[in-house]
């Protein structure tokens, strides 16, 4: 049957034209019970009494209770499924993967393709009718179609909806009732309640607490119209919204339209906006844009203080400073580097569900067994949150997820609901999982669609795979490999080889996943999704399954494995004299650790061939990184320590620095050369959509608080190239040993971190990678544990012709989103690894109280920040005590970096090793954290 | 943005190897020797064929086969927005051209020497209707032709009927809507001679890899023999009207 839709649209032009469109409509759509003898039962899902159809505002607001598995046997209607996709993509996402979910009775019907439900479009019709509407008339289709023998039940909190459709004979109830009427009550937690209700009685309940609170704390949110003209006037500014992730009293908001991140300070200014919101900022007057930065450590209205943290190893993870120019706050007639806003309004929220625990002194309140408490997430850049339970009692000492359901601007709170517990605060495992849901890492197992993309185990080399004639067999060249002690992820394998011409002849084999991870495929989708493995202190979570992980594309020792090889001819300079990729078998020798490589070079007495490859080879290295150092590659330093598990109990049993040997750099020189060859040979043949990496030259700006450090310690730094940074380094030696280490630690940290690109976003000038010095650069040499080297390998193997380019190839919109996705990630997962480290580094200490030996590296007006070498971590050390205001006692010269106290017997000044004393405190039960003191 | 949903349904309600719907209805011009109108869902053409004539122009005479000659143009009303389209654009050329080469390929062209065949083809509505996409009813242009040639009893070796689709969400899908064409993918136009399995037009103006591409191919080629099937019908059922009209 066809039917056409006629509806007006306003062309790009701003006509407005008649449209037509065909609906055809049909009568193969089944209504998906089994319980049905008319239909078609393939697809059935719906198995029990009552099936549930869900309306629009139930969809959308409820969704977290959705996802809980009391709630089954549920119709989508296309309709609603529509109208969610329009309202809100990340609501839709979730309930579509209900739909797809073989566990769940969640069917799909595409009621307006159905011959008998199709609603036609009244004159006058508001879109919000028309869809309650067609919900009715496939209610009632439903009911009819089904029979006595199923009940049908529509749920919608749609007032009107809801009493149309009872007059209409379908039996209807709001989502409220129905899960009462369930008799779970910790589903009633899940529940939203819908923003009319829930603010009465919120309003209510603070009225009855805190009558000085009943006040508007917030400026009304502008109108969209007149966000959208403002902004087309130019007086709003439209940008996202990032909040300072160690001060969430500031937030930056990147315009475009003025070409200058905006900042905002203070809860006021952001106007009941998230981290990650697309907002309209208004710019204040000028001479309202610098308010009084304050130096301390603590912000003055905020009750938080500065976490003890790892040290950052880049710009990304330190803490933004915002540029002051030194004596802006006495001059007051300089003018702020930043112009300041506030928010008007939010075109888009990001509001999405955050880890943390309750807050435990807030007095309970509530009614009817409803308590009132106040969540606080883990993530400090989130305000806190206050919701309703009725189990308070057990999520106190609980970490849990909440998710936010509004902010009213009479609220100082955005209120939300809870969704789900983790754990006991504190366990190990809980925090661990706490750490991968803020970073939004996947770490379910692979579901069974990925798994069956396996090749069968045991996986050996086949016959098929010898006779290939685009694999080399490479099993009579004695490979090894050389990684971390109790690597199973081995996914680069090297040999040497001595040519009678005197030169060398040096491979580099790494796995050859894409021999088993097909474009499209199920495992594929999931890899790229994840983006990377993640690596926790102690575990972790593949981005491909476990056979592929540690069996099949290992280069384990003394099997064969296949291979993409990169294989130089070298000269004894380490020229490279000719190049060459090809896929191949390869059989591992030996596989090494660090240690053990090392220890062959530095003992004498070994003269195997083994031994005299790794010297051959490290011999060459030297060479390349001499060269590599010449050309103006930086060599920076960050604090990775490395922590001893117990095996049995997992606890640490110790922490030390992470130390770098010959043979470490020895392998990484080796994957640069192939990762830069790599680069070079896809970018020739695929110039506009390869995956590179770039690293972004810093600007003077980000150099700033290392020039002005070393300023104050009367040192001098060329930043003007990455050749004249890289010898200033090392030029920078002082009086102890560790002082260069130090310098380059706080260099590094002043960088942004290199990032993946597809190569048609960017002009070739603009593909340097500052760090290595190399004007190209990819990652080719893990493909197990990173994404990006997968799509490399693709592309090489499409340049030498052994496969066909994947079609995504040609989709450089969605080439440039999985970069991005990429970029994520990697920058997630490494924000997991050092969340990890910390929360090993909590647990290490709770029972040793430690000394230790401390470098200052930032003066505050009551203290300052100290970074502790040994064990990688930084954290403040307050002169003052925490209720009295920094600089009664002490001074701080800001010129020199020093702080003074006021009778001038002691001062400190940065970089100045200091004793401090670690210990791990519970200022709050449950709370523990890490407490540095000075030792005089 | 999702083109096909994940029950499978397009954004008009069809499968994606359904076609939209086809009529075609003969004899619409009686002045013409031959005329049709064929409609493949909101796309509606009227076709007119003269001859086998004079030529005449005599310069362009052919002494060994017929000249045949096609003009295309859109209705000034067909889309909607009161645009003069000016005749003899770049876009009308070149549809009247592939119209021609195409019909030219099985038409008997040596039965009939120093004669003349014009083929005037106008599209009367087409879906959608901004002016970037009037290209799509080239196919239906050209089962209009085919229809209105046998309408005019002009000797061929076989009704040549053409279809397209498209790559969308990694699916083809056959006779792309108005929507569907918009989004920009790949489209494969193919025009066959159902009975003598040649292909005589095959029109692409995107990237699509060689696999995929002959999947697509293969499912216009489908379309165009279900588009056979039907114009062999209603061919019939007018034959058979007129087979009535003369009282045999």
């Amino acid at each position: 049957m066809l039917q056409s839709n006629t509806f007006s649209r306003k062309t790009k032009g701003g006509r407005i034209r008649k449209e037509v469109r065909e609906v055809y409509l049909r009568d193969d759509i089944y209504c998906g019970a089994t319980a049905c003898k008319i239909c078609d039962a393939s697809g059935a899902r719906l198995t029990s009494s009552p099936i549930i159809i869900l309306d629009t505002n139930v969809v959308l607001h409820q969704i977290d209770l959705l996802e809980n598995p009391a709630i089954d046997n549920v119709v989508l209607l296309s309709v609603v499924l529509n109208e969610v996709k329009n309202k809100n993509m990340a609501v839709y996402n979730r309930i579509l993967a209900l739909s797809k979910n073989s566990l769940r009775k969640f069917y799909v019907f595409s009621n307006q393709f159905h011959k008998d439900t199709f609603v036609k479009r009244m004159d006058g019709e508001s879109p919000n009718d028309f869809n309650d509407r067609a919900i009715r008339v496939a209610s009632h289709w439903y009911q009819t179609h089904l029979g006595g023998a199923t009940s049908i039940l529509l749920i919608t909190n749609d007032r009107e909806n809801k009493r149309k459709a009872i007059e209409e004979g379908i039996s209807a109830e709001t989502i409220q009732s129905y899960v009462k009427s369930l008799g779970q009550p910790e589903l009633l937690d899940l529940l939203v309640n819908p923003a009319s209700e829930s603010e009465g009685v919120a309003m209510e309940v603070v009225e009855d607490l805190r009558p000085s609170k009943i006040q508007v704390v917030y400026p009304e949110h502008k109108p969209m119209s007149e966000i959208t003209s403002g902004l087309h006037r130019g007086i709003y500014h439209q940008g996202k919204l990032r909040v300072n992730r160690y001060n969430s009293f500031e937030a930056y908001v990147g315009s475009e339209s003025i070409g200058d991140e905006i900042i905002i300070y203070g809860r006021k200014n952001m106007n009941r906006a998230f981290d990650g919101d697309i907002v309209a900022v208004e710019l204040l007057p000028q001479d309202q844009w610098h308010e009084e930065k304050n130096l301390s450590i603590a912000d003055e209205d905020d009750e938080e203080e500065e976490d003890i943290r790892l040290a950052p190893s880049s710009a990304d993870d330190a803490p933004r400073t915002t540029n002051l120019e030194v004596g802006s706050a006495t001059n007051m007639n300089s003018t702020p580097s930043h112009p300041s806003g506030r928010v008007v309004g939010i075109i888009k929220r990001n509001w999405h569900s955050y880890c943390g625990s309750l807050e435990p002194k807030s007095k309970p309140a509530g009614t009817g067994g409803f308590t009132f408490v106040l969540f606080v997430s883990k993530d400090r850049r989130i305000p806190k949150i206050r919701i309703q339970t009725r189990q308070l009692e057990n999520l106190l000492d609980k970490r849990i997820i909440v998710a936010v359901d509004s902010w009213d601007r009479r609220s100082s709170y955005p209120s939300g609901h809870y969704v789900r517990v983790i754990g006991e605060i504190g366990d190990r495992d809980t925090e661990s999982e706490v750490v991968l849901i803020e970073n939004d890492i996947d770490s379910r197992p692979f579901s069974a669609q990925v798994l069956s993309c396996l090749p069968p185990l045991p996986w050996s080399v086949s016959s098929e795979d010898l006779a290939n004639p685009i694999r080399l067999d490479l099993r009579h060249v004695r490979v090894f490999s050389v990684d971390p002690p109790g690597c199973k992820d081995i996914d680069d394998a090297l040999h040497c080889t001595a040519l009678p011409d005197g030169n060398y002849e040096v491979g580099v084999h790494i796995a050859d996943v894409t021999n088993f991870v097909y474009p499209g495929t199920p495992l594929d989708d999931e890899a790229s999704q994840r983006g990377t493995s993640v690596y926790l202190v102690e575990r972790r979570i593949d981005m491909l399954p476990k056979p592929l992980t540690e069996d099949i594309c290992s280069l384990r020792a003394d099997v064969e494995r296949l291979a993409f090889s990169v294989i130089w001819k070298m000269t004894p300079e380490a020229e490279i004299i000719s190049s060459k990729f090809t896929k191949s078998i390869i059989k591992s020798c030996a596989a090494l650790s660090y240690v053990e490589a090392q220890a062959r070079m530095d003992d004498s007495r070994l003269m195997d061939p083994l031994t005299t490859d790794l010297r051959n080879m490290n011999a060459l290295a030297k060479i390349m990184r001499q060269r590599r150092i010449d050309r103006g590659a930086l060599t920076l330093a960050s604090a990775e320590v490395k922590f001893q598990i117990d095996t049995e109990t997992h606890d640490p049993l110790d922490i030390g620095m992470y130390q770098i040997r010959e043979a470490n750099q020895m392998v990484e020189e080796f994957m640069l050369a192939a990762n830069v060859s790599v680069a070079k040979q896809i970018r020739d043949y695929f110039p506009s959509c390869s995956l590179l990496r770039r690293h972004p030259t810093p600007t003077r700006e980000m150099l700033e608080p290392l020039l002005r450090t070393a300023a104050a310690i009367g040192l001098s730094l060329d930043v003007s190239s990455s050749k004249a940074l890289a010898d200033s380094l090392d030029h920078a030696v002082g009086d102890d040993p560790y002082f260069n280490k130090l310098i380059r630690i706080l260099a590094t940290r002043c960088m942004t971190q290199a990032v993946y690109f597809c190569s048609g976003d960017l002009s070739p000038p603009e593909y340097h990678h500052y760090g290595l010095a190399a004007p190209l650069y990819t990652h080719f040499t893990s493909p197990i544990r990173r994404y990006a080297d997968v799509i490399v390998h693709r592309l090489l193997s499409a340049s030498l012709e052994i496969d066909k380019l994947p079609t995504i190839f040609q989709d450089r919109a969605q080439l440039t989103s999985i970069a991005d996705n990429l970029n994520y990630r990697h920058r997630n997962a490494q924000m997991a690894g050092r969340a990890s480290v910390e929360l090993h580094t909590l647990i290490y200490f709770r029972n040793r109280p430690t000394d230790a030996e401390a470098r200052i590296v930032k003066i505050r007006s009551n203290g300052f920040i100290v970074f502790v070498p040994k064990y990688g971590i930084e954290g403040p050390v307050y002169l003052t005590s925490k209720g009295e205001k920094g600089g009664g006692e002490w001074f701080v010269d800001e010129e020199k970096q020093k702080i003074v106290k006021m009778d001038n017997t002691i001062s400190y000044s940065i970089l100045q090793p200091v004793r401090i004393h670690m210990e791990v405190v519970e200022p709050q039960p449950n709370r523990p954290k890490l407490q540095l003191t000075l030792i005089i | 943005m999702e083109y096909v949903s994940h029950d499978g349904l397009r954004i008009d309600g069809r499968r994606p190897t359904e076609m939209r719907q086809l009529r075609a209805q003969i004899g619409n011009v009686s002045k013409a020797d031959g005329s049709a109108v064929f409609e493949m869902g909101n796309t509606k053409v009227i076709a007119a064929v003269y001859g086998p004539r004079e030529v005449q122009n005599k310069s362009q005479q052919i002494s060994d086969h017929a000249l045949v000659r096609c003009e295309y143009s859109m209705a000034n009303f067909s889309t909607g927005d009161r645009m003069r389209k000016p005749k003899g654009d770049r876009r009308s050329t070149e549809i009247s051209l592939v119209i021609r080469q195409t019909m030219e390929a099985c038409i008997l062209t040596h039965l009939m020497p120093r004669s003349q065949i014009d083929i005037f083809v106008q599209v009367l509505q087409a879906d959608g209707g901004e002016l970037e996409f009037i290209s799509r009813t080239r196919s239906a242009c050209i089962n209009a032709a085919t229809l209105a040639l046998a309408d005019a009893g002009i000797p061929m070796r076989d009704i040549v009927t053409s279809c397209s689709a498209g790559y969308l969400n990694s699916t083809p899908l056959l006779d792309l809507n108005y929507t569907e064409d918009s989004a920009g993918g790949p489209d494969v136009t193919v025009g066959i001679l159902p009975k003598l399995d040649q292909v005589t037009l095959l029109q692409m103006d995107a990237k699509l890899p060689v696999d995929i591409f002959e999947n697509v191919m293969q499912l216009a080629i489908e379309g165009c023999k279900a588009i056979e099937n039907y114009i062999r019908e209603v061919l019939l059922e007018n034959t058979k009207q007129l087979e009535y009209r003369r009282g045999l």
